[in-house]
C-alpha cells in the first residue's frame, strides 16, 4: 500500500480540550452543533432524528435546532436548557478536540467548573445584543481560578445586530477592561453567528471589517502547550504493583516533569531518597517518561511507599504542610461549615480536612471581598484549611495536578466542593508537637482507670445533664477521677463568642471535643453533655480519641415530651418565636445511628437510667464498681 | 513499511496454538532506544488516561469486575487493562452477560480470548428470563433488552457483590452517554440519577460508595469510534471477524441487513436469505444488529470507510432507534 493512502494519522496530531461557557441562551450548544455540522461530523441518521426533535422541542422555528445535539438529557430537551456538562468530540487533520459544553444557568455553575477543570482553552460566548453579563464575569473568574490561560471571546448573534462593528468593538473593550486582572495570556475576540455559521469555520463576507481567523482556524492552530514537561518531577503513587515477592512497582501517571532511569528520587512526605531502577510499561523498560505518561516505577531501595505518596525530584521539593490557603468553589446545597470534618482528595491521597477559617467570599461581579461565616451553593471563597496528616502540594498556579483537591462529605460521600491551593501556611511549619515524657497511659495508670469520653446527646430538656450528673456522682463515689463538660456551662466561657447557627454549633462541638480530648490525655473519665445535633461533629469527636475511648449515649426523649417538661422555659420561647435556630423546631437533630448506649427515658427514673450506664461502663472495663 | 500491523490479512486473526504459559500479551514492541513506537500523541494520551482510570478502581474498590461484551470496545478495554497492571495478572474477572442470542462467532471469540490470555471469565444468563421464553423475536427488542441485558446485569452484579464495574461505553456513541461521568455513581438498585451526578473535576475521582451502592466506570469515555479503530490497528489487537466484510447469508429488514446466524431466526414468507458482502459496525444480539454493505476486508479498509461514512455507528442497532430518549431511560434503570 502506498504510504500516502495509509489511513493513519500524523504522529504529531495532538489533542485540545476546551469548554464553551457564558450566560444562558448565549448559544453555546448551538455553536458546538454548528462546529460539528460544518466540519461534517454529524451523521445523516443523527441529522434526521434531530430534524424530528427540532419540531417537537426546538426553539428555532422551522430550522434545525443544533442545540438539541448536545442537550442529551430528557429534562434538558424538555426545558430547552443545558443542565449538565456534555462532552463532544471532533477531529480535523490537524487536531483532535474534546469539547465540554457547559451550562449557563447560575444554579448549574458547579457543572461548568467540572468542564473547566480539564480544559486548556475557553470559548466564552457573549450575546451581541446583551453584552457582558454577570454570568460572563462569573464564568471568566472560574476559568481564571481553574487555570485556563486562553480565552476566545465569541461575540455571538452578530447577525442580530446587523453585523455592526462598533457594537463588537465596544463589547470587546468592556471585556478586556474587566478581564485585565484575571491573568489570561491570550484573549481572541471573534464575531460569530452560531446559527448561520459566520466566522465559525470560515471567515464571513458579512463582516468585512473582521480579518479573521475563523473560530475553527484559531483553535486548530493556537499553541496552548504549558510547561508541565519542564516543571519539577511529580508522581502521585496510585497503586502498588506487587505480583510476587521479587517485584514491587509503583504505578501512576507522571503529573509533571520528566524522569530518567537512574535518576535520584524522593518521597515527599518522609524525605527518604532512592534512585529509579526501572521505568516500566507493558512495552518494556523505558529510558525516560514525562508528564502524562502512565508508568510503573521500581526503585533501587526498599522504601515504605503506599498509595497517596508523592514521588518527586529531590532538588525541587514541593511544600509539605497540614495547613494551607486555597480558593474553594462550593458545589453543594449543604453549606460549608468551618470546623466540620470533611474528606479531601489531594492527588491520590484522601485525608480528613477542616476549613479553619473563611478569609473572604468573592463577589463574582465586582470581585469584591465579602465577609462570610459559611458558604452556600456556587460560592467562591478564599479559605484556610487544615488536614489531619501533612500533605505534599504545589501552588495550583504552578501545577494543576498537585495543587488541586476535592472536598467529600464523610457521611453521604457526595462531592461538596473543589479547591485550588494558593500557598502553605507558615504556622503549620513553625508549630511543632512537643513530645511529653509522661503519656496518657502513665497518667491513667496512676489513677487506676481507663480514660474515656462519655458523650450525652439528645434534644434540649431530654435529661442529659441530669443523668450525667448522677453518673458522675457514682463514679466519683467509686473512687474514679472524672470531669464534667456541660454545654450550657461551656457557653459561659470557652464558647462565649458563639451563637446557635449551624456554623457556630459546629465550632462549639469542635472546642468541646478538643477540651475533652485534653482531659482524656490527663487520664480522666470525661462526661460531656451537649445537644450536639449533627452526626458529623459527634463522629469528629469520636475520631479525636482512640478506639473504645468514646461512648455515645443517646438520651432519647421525644420532642413532645421535652416540650412538656421544658425545664428552662426554652420551648415556650421557641414556640413564641423568641428564639431562633432551636433544635427540634427550626434547626435539625440527627439522632445517632449506632450509639453505644441508647436510653429511652419515657417512664424511667434518672437513677435507673444512670444505673444502666454505669453497668455498661463496668462491662466495658472502663470503671470498676 | 514501518507499521507493525499484519497487512494483507482479512482480519487480525487468533493464533491457533499458543501455550498458556506464553506471554499473555501481544503489545507493540519497543524500538531499540526503549521508546514506544507507533502511537500518535493524542492516542497515547487517551491510552494513559484509560490506564489511570483502571488503576484508580483497583486501588480503591473492594471487588471490581470488567463487563466484557466481546465487541471492539471491549477488546480495546481488555488490552488497556493488561497494560495497566503489567507485570501483574489482571486483578479482576471479566463478566459477559449472555442473552443467548449473540452471534456464534462472538461466543467462539470470547472463549478463545479467555483461554489465550488465561483470564477468569464469568458468563451470566438470566435463567428466569430464559425459562419465560424471552427472545428478541417473540418478545420484541425492548422486553428482551430489559430482561436479558439490564435485569441480567443487575442480577449478576448483586450475585457476586461487585462494587465497581468497567464498561466500554464511549461518550461519542450517544448523547445521554455524552453527559455521563467517568465514575458514574449508582444508588442501591443500580439506579442512575442523571440530573444529580457528582461533580468530577480534574482526575480526582470520587470513589467513595456506601453499602449497596456501586459505580460504573468508563475508561474509554473520551475515545471516538475512529480512535478505537486506529488503536486496534496500531496495537494489533484481535477483534471478532464479523467486523470485516465477507459474504454472509442475510435478509433485508427495514433499512438493515439481518444475518441468518442460525435456525432460530424465523423468516417471513417473502424472505429468502441472500448472500451479500457485508460487515458489522457494532455487535450485539444478531436479530437486532444490522449489517452494512461493505467491501472493507482489512483494518485499513475499515478506517477509510469510516472516514467517508455519513451514518453513525448506532444506526445499525435496532434497540436504540425507538426514540432518542430510550438510552437515557434504559440507563436510569441500570443498563450499561
Amino acid at each position: 500500500m502506498d504510504s500516502r493512502e495509509f489511513p493513519v494519522e500524523a504522529q504529531s496530531k495532538d489533542l485540545l480540550r476546551f469548554l464553551t461557557c457564558g450566560s444562558v441562551d448565549d448559544g453555546k450548544s448551538t455553536l458546538i452543533g454548528r462546529l460539528l455540522h460544518d466540519s461534517k461530523l454529524i451523521f445523516e441518521d443523527q441529522l434526521s432524528s434531530l430534524a424530528a426533535e427540532s419540531k417537537r422541542h426546538g426553539t428555532t422555528g422551522d430550522d434545525i435546532d443544533l442545540a438539541l445535539l448536545t442537550d442529551g438529557l430528557e429534562a434538558e430537551r424538555e426545558q430547552g436548557i443545558t443542565i449538565d456538562v456534555a462532552h463532544r468530540f471532533f477531529s480535523t487533520p490537524r487536531r483532535s478536540f474534546i469539547v465540554a459544553d457547559t451550562p449557563g444557568h447560575e444554579q448549574y455553575t458547579r457543572n461548568m467548573a467540572t468542564g473547566a477543570s480539564t480544559a486548556d482553552l475557553a470559548i466564552l460566548l457573549i450575546d451581541a445584543r446583551k453584552g457582558v453579563l454577570p454570568q460572563t464575569r462569573r464564568h471568566s473568574l472560574i476559568c481564571s481560578l481553574l487555570g485556563i490561560r486562553h480565552v476566545v471571546l465569541a461575540v455571538n448573534k452578530i447577525d442580530l445586530i446587523s453585523y455592526q462593528s462598533d457594537i463588537f468593538v465596544r463589547i470587546v473593550d468592556e471585556y478586556r477592561t474587566f478581564a485585565g486582572e484575571l491573568g489570561f495570556s491570550s484573549i481572541a475576540p471573534i464575531p460569530i453567528s452560531a446559527r448561520h455559521g459566520d466566522n465559525v469555520t470560515k471567515v464571513s463576507d458579512n463582516t468585512p471589517w473582521f480579518r479573521g481567523p475563523s473560530l475553527l482556524d484559531y483553535i486548530e492552530t493556537i499553541d496552548v502547550s504549558s510547561d508541565t514537561i519542564e516543571s519539577p518531577f511529580r508522581f502521585p503513587v496510585q497503586w502498588v504493583n506487587r505480583p510476587h515477592l521479587d517485584f514491587r512497582g509503583y504505578a501512576g501517571t507522571v503529573a509533571s516533569g520528566t524522569i530518567n532511569a537512574g535518576d535520584p528520587i524522593a518521597v515527599a512526605n518522609s524525605g527518604r531518597l532512592s534512585r529509579v531502577k526501572e521505568l516500566l510499561t507493558a512495552e518494556g523498560a523505558q529510558t525516560s517518561a514525562q508528564a502524562g505518561d502512565a508508568i510503573t516505577i521500581t526503585l533501587a531501595d526498599e522504601l515504605d511507599i503506599a498509595r497517596g505518596d508523592l514521588l518527586i525530584s529531590p532538588d525541587s521539593p514541593p511544600e509539605v504542610s497540614d495547613q494551607f490557603a486555597a480558593h474553594v468553589i462550593w458545589m453543594s446545597d449543604q453549606q460549608l461549615m468551618p470546623g466540620r470534618s470533611y474528606l479531601a482528595r489531594i492527588g491520590t491521597r484522601t485525608t480528613p480536612v477542616t476549613v479553619t477559617g473563611i478569609k473572604y467570599k468573592i463577589d463574582v461581579n465586582t470581585r469584591e471581598h465579602l465577609a462570610a461565616r459559611t458558604l452556600g451553593l456556587n460560592d467562591i471563597a478564599f479559605c484556610n484549611l487544615s488536614t489531619d496528616t501533612p500533605v505534599a502540594f504545589d501552588p495550583y498556579g504552578q501545577n494543576r495536578k498537585t495543587g488541586s483537591f476535592v472536598v467529600i462529605d464523610r457521611l453521604t460521600n457526595h462531592t461538596l466542593g473543589a479547591g485550588m491551593i494558593a500557598f502553605g501556611l507558615r504556622r503549620a511549619t513553625n508549630v511543632h508537637w512537643q513530645a511529653t515524657l509522661i503519656g496518657r497511659s502513665e497518667r491513667a495508670a496512676q489513677k487506676h482507670q481507663k480514660p474515656a469520653i462519655i458523650w450525652f446527646t439528645g434534644l434540649s430538656g431530654a435529661g442529659k445533664s441530669t443523668i450525667a450528673n448522677i453518673v458522675e456522682r457514682r463514679l466519683h463515689a467509686g473512687g474514679h477521677h472524672t470531669m464534667m463538660l456541660d454545654g450550657d456551662n461551656l457557653r459561659h466561657g470557652l464558647s462565649r463568642d458563639l451563637g446557635f447557627t449551624e456554623a457556630d454549633r459546629v465550632e462549639n462541638i469542635r472546642r468541646a471535643g478538643e477540651a475533652a480530648k485534653l482531659l482524656v490525655d490527663a487520664g480522666l473519665i470525661v462526661l460531656c453533655s451537649f445537644i450536639s445535633p449533627y452526626r458529623a461533629e459527634r463522629d469528629m469527636v469520636r475520631r479525636l480519641v482512640s478506639d473504645g475511648e468514646f461512648m455515645e449515649v443517646f438520651v432519647d426523649t421525644p420532642l413532645d415530651e421535652c416540650a412538656r417538661r421544658d425545664p428552662k422555659g426554652l420551648y415556650a420561647k421557641a414556640k413564641a418565636g423568641k428564639i431562633k435556630n432551636f433544635t427540634g423546631f427550626d434547626a435539625p437533630y440527627e439522632p445517632p445511628t449506632t450509639p453505644e448506649i441508647h436510653l429511652q427515658t419515657i417512664g424511667q427514673q434518672p437513677e435507673e437510667l444512670a444505673d444502666q450506664i454505669v453497668k455498661k461502663l463496668a462491662a466495658l472495663g472502663i470503671v470498676f464498681i | 513499511m514501518s507499521y507493525r500491523c499484519r497487512h494483507g490479512m482479512k482480519y487480525v486473526g487468533i493464533p491457533n496454538e499458543i501455550p498458556l504459559k506464553a506471554p499473555a500479551m501481544n503489545f507493540v514492541a519497543s524500538t531499540t532506544d526503549g521508546t514506544q513506537c507507533g502511537l500518535p500523541k493524542h492516542l497515547k494520551g487517551l491510552e494513559a488516561q484509560s490506564i489511570e482510570i483502571m488503576r484508580e478502581v483497583v486501588a480503591e474498590f473492594r471487588r471490581p469486575v470488567m463487563l466484557y461484551s466481546i465487541g471492539k470496545d471491549s477488546s480495546v478495554m481488555l488490552h488497556l487493562a493488561l497494560k495497566a497492571f503489567h507485570p501483574a495478572k489482571l486483578p479482576f474477572p471479566l463478566l459477559h452477560v449472555d442473552t443467548t442470542w449473540k452471534f456464534h462467532e462472538m461466543i467462539a471469540f470470547r472463549d478463545e480470548t479467555a483461554r489465550r490470555l488465561g483470564i477468569e471469565l464469568l458468563v451470566y444468563i438470566n435463567q428466569d428470563g430464559l425459562g419465560r421464553g424471552i427472545s428478541p423475536i417473540t418478545s420484541g427488542s425492548t422486553i428482551h433488552t430489559q430482561v436479558m441485558k439490564t435485569e441480567a446485569l443487575k442480577q449478576a452484579l448483586d450475585l457476586y457483590g461487585f462494587d465497581a464495574a468497567f464498561g466500554g461505553a464511549r461518550r461519542d456513541e450517544e448523547k445521554s452517554r455524552a453527559k455521563e461521568r467517568i465514575f458514574s455513581f449508582r444508588s442501591r438498585g443500580h439506579v442512575w440519577d442523571p440530573r444529580n451526578q457528582r461533580p468530577e473535576l480534574w482526575n480526582l475521582y470520587n470513589t467513595r460508595v456506601g453499602p449497596g451502592e456501586t459505580v460504573r466506570v468508563f475508561p474509554l469515555s473520551n475515545w471516538t469510534e475512529l480512535d478505537v479503530w486506529h488503536y486496534i490497528h496500531l496495537e494489533s489487537i484481535p477483534v471478532v471477524p464479523l467486523y470485516f466484510a465477507k459474504h454472509r447469508p442475510v435478509v433485508g429488514r427495514g433499512a438493515s441487513w439481518i444475518m441468518v446466524d442460525d435456525e432460530r431466526l424465523t423468516l417471513n414468507a417473502d424472505e429468502q436469505p441472500e448472500s451479500r458482502q457485508v460487515r458489522f459496525r457494532t455487535l450485539g444480539c444478531y436479530p437486532l444488529t444490522g449489517a452494512i454493505d461493505s467491501s472493507a476486508t482489512t483494518l485499513e479498509d475499515i478506517i477509510s470507510e469510516m472516514r467517508s461514512t455519513r451514518l453513525s455507528e448506532r444506526q445499525g442497532r435496532l434497540i436504540d432507534s425507538d426514540e432518542s430518549a430510550s438510552m437515557e431511560r434504559k440507563k436510569r434503570e441500570g443498563y450499561f
